[in-house]
């Protein structure tokens, strides 16, 4: 058996349910969920075009009978269509960016709330956070479910929380040291960004208070953990979630760090083929895919996230009995995650769309050249968007360099490019390079 | 009065400046003067040639973004203090400068120098300079003048 990094501790007893316990409570909580989002006219038509009478789901084996749902859908029912609630029950409301540039919402209910909050606690325990310990959190407070889900979820443990939001790096720094904080929540990228401005600040690894470290909204490797954990002198631990599903805590890592426990007492996951849409064996890459169990505000039947990974069901040394998924390896669409910032190719070029008409041609070039993702978008000048004077074109560059900002939320280096320049390729121009290491 | 002036845009690296030269060069189109501004990233070249549209199409075929622009040829008396009292009639006519640069082949040491300039409505800015006694060279005569 795998030796824990940390003492085995286990927040909520229904995270070591025995599988078939397990199953039969997923039968029922899926019957529910089927009936609550039959309620909402977008799922009624869904199930009722997949010819499934929600009377008729019993097992959990029921949800492979299901419509997919994908983000799109979320989008055309925007702002909160598929609400199953009535709206007085929302207490609060969370979103993410999309292709457009409009976000899409996810709302929750009082008991949502308690259910994430409970599910968040899960994994920080399982990860070394006890209730005497400070947390910092370095996440985004805002619509971006990390800051407060991470927040909550530390309360609940009875920990305290230092709200630090992010930047400003060197104050970060002298937080950490100064408040003693044992634990350090935020990005993957960002975490390293803290060991390097330590570093520079004259901080010799291992020297600042942090013990554990518990990062999520975006991938990252286990080099990356290596490089954290050194830089650091912490254990580092991975988590995952979406805020489609919850937000953060839809699976965490326990002391073994050997894939993410999955929370299947109110998620159940799939992986499947993304063109096929077929299950993929254990083991085997492919689409995750989750239907909630226990959300009341926002059921999601079969959510087809996009992300790639693995399941592994093999019985894990901690004693918990949800299933195991991967990192995240990839995408099996076209999104970016840069600085912890969900982005599509799509954005960019509506931001050029919106600053010149047309789009013309473009590519994105990605590259984390010290701890921090940078992105290069490259435009070519066409004839009519060149003038003779240096003055306006670096005002084009500059508008475009802001329309950029405005529509994904990050910022980006803009380059202008003489026409022809850019590689193009025979079939779906390539727009992407992405040179950070996955 | 007015000249016709090709501006290209230009990547700022290196082997970029070779490329149009190159495509005139071999179009058999002298270039009669030239004159770059650039940032970090990129730049601006712009050209004064005998024959504009043959050296446009050339470029343009050859995948360059081509402006054409009309600018100024202005006679400057070659003495200490020759280019300040030009620049004054431009200021008394209130016209401003986008950018201006000199001739070097179109100098007559002594007599008079030629400098370009970029201004911002230049039919009105010809007018009124050559009412203040400014002396604006013609194509024929900015060819002539620097031997082309
Ligand atoms: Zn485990």
């Amino acid at each position: 058996m795998a030796k824990l990094a940390v003492e085995n501790r286990i927040w909520d007893p229904a995270e070591t349910l025995p599988r078939d316990a397990l199953r039969a409570l997923q039968g029922r909580r899926l019957a529910e969920t089927v009936a609550r989002a039959a309620k909402v006219p977008f799922y009624r038509d869904a199930l009722a075009r997949a010819g499934v009478d929600p009377a008729g789901v019993r097992s959990v084996d029921d949800v492979r009978r299901l419509p997919f749902t994908v983000k799109d859908d979320l989008r055309e029912n925007y702002p909160l269509g598929l609400l199953a609630v009535p709206r007085a029950e929302i207490v609060r409301v969370h979103g993410s960016s999309g292709t457009t540039g409009k976000p899409t919402f996810v709302a929750y209910t009082r008991n949502d709330l308690d259910v994430w909050s409970g599910l968040v606690a899960r994994f920080l325990v399982a990860g070394g956070l006890r209730p005497e310990h400070l947390v910092h959190v370095a996440f985004g407070y805002g619509l971006f479910t990390g800051g407060f889900g991470l927040h909550y979820g530390i309360e609940k443990v009875g920990a305290g929380v230092v709200p630090a939001a992010g930047g400003n790096t060197p104050r970060q720094v002298l937080l950490i040291r100064d408040l003693g904080a044992e634990v350090l929540v935020c990005t993957p990228s960002y975490a390293l960004h803290i060991a390097e401005v330590a570093k520079a600040e004259g901080f010799l690894p291992g020297t600042l208070p942090l013990r554990f470290g518990h990062f999520g909204g975006e991938p990252w490797t286990e080099e990356m953990r290596v490089e954290i954990e050194r830089g650091l002198g912490i254990l580092a631990f991975n988590n995952y979630g979406l805020s489609e599903v919850i937000g953060p805590g839809v699976s965490g890592e326990c002391g073994a760090r050997a894939g993410m426990h999955v929370q299947e007492d109110h998620f159940v996951v799939e992986c499947v083929h993304p063109e096929t849409l077929e299950p993929v064996p254990d083991g085997g890459t492919g689409e995750l895919v989750f239907t909630t169990l226990t959300k009341e505000a926002l059921p999601v039947l079969r959510y087809r996230t996009r992300d790639l990974a693995s399941l592994d069901r093999s019985p894990c040394p901690c004693g918990r009995t949800g299933v195991r998924m991967s990192r995240v390896v990839g995408r099996s669409d076209d999104m970016l995650i840069i600085r912890g910032v969900n982005v599509f190719p799509s954005q960019v070029e509506e931001a050029l769309l919106r600053v010149e008409g047309t789009a013309p041609h473009y590519l994105i070039e990605i590259s984390r050249p010290g701890t921090l993702d940078e992105a290069v978008v490259k435009v070519e000048v066409r004839p009519g968007d060149f003038r003779d004077e240096m003055r306006e074109m670096i005002e084009l560059r500059d508008r475009i360099d802001r329309e950029i900002h405005a529509v994904t939320g990050v910022r980006m280096t803009v380059e202008l490019v003489a026409p022809n320049t850019l590689e193009r390729s025979a079939g779906k121009a390539r727009r992407v390079f992405d040179h950070r290491n996955r | 009065m007015m000249i016709r002036q090709l501006s290209l845009f230009l990547e700022n690296r290196s082997g970029q400046l070779r490329v149009p030269c190159k495509v005139l060069g071999d179009a058999g189109i002298d270039i009669l003067t030239m004159s770059l501004a650039d940032t970090q990233q990129f730049g601006i070249l712009r050209l004064i040639v005998k024959d504009w549209e043959k050296a446009r199409k050339a470029l343009e075929a050859a995948g360059i973004v081509v402006n054409v622009t009309d600018v100024l040829a202005v006679d400057v008396p070659d003495r200490p203090g020759g280019l300040a009292s030009v620049l004054e009639s431009f200021e008394k006519a209130g016209l401003g400068i986008e950018y201006m640069y000199a001739l070097a082949a179109a100098r007559e040491r002594g007599q008079y120098a030629t400098l370009v300039f970029r201004l911002g409505d230049p039919e009105r800015a010809a007018r009124l300079l050559r009412d203040a006694g400014v002396k604006l060279l013609s194509s024929e005569e900015l060819f002539a003048r620097a031997g082309a």
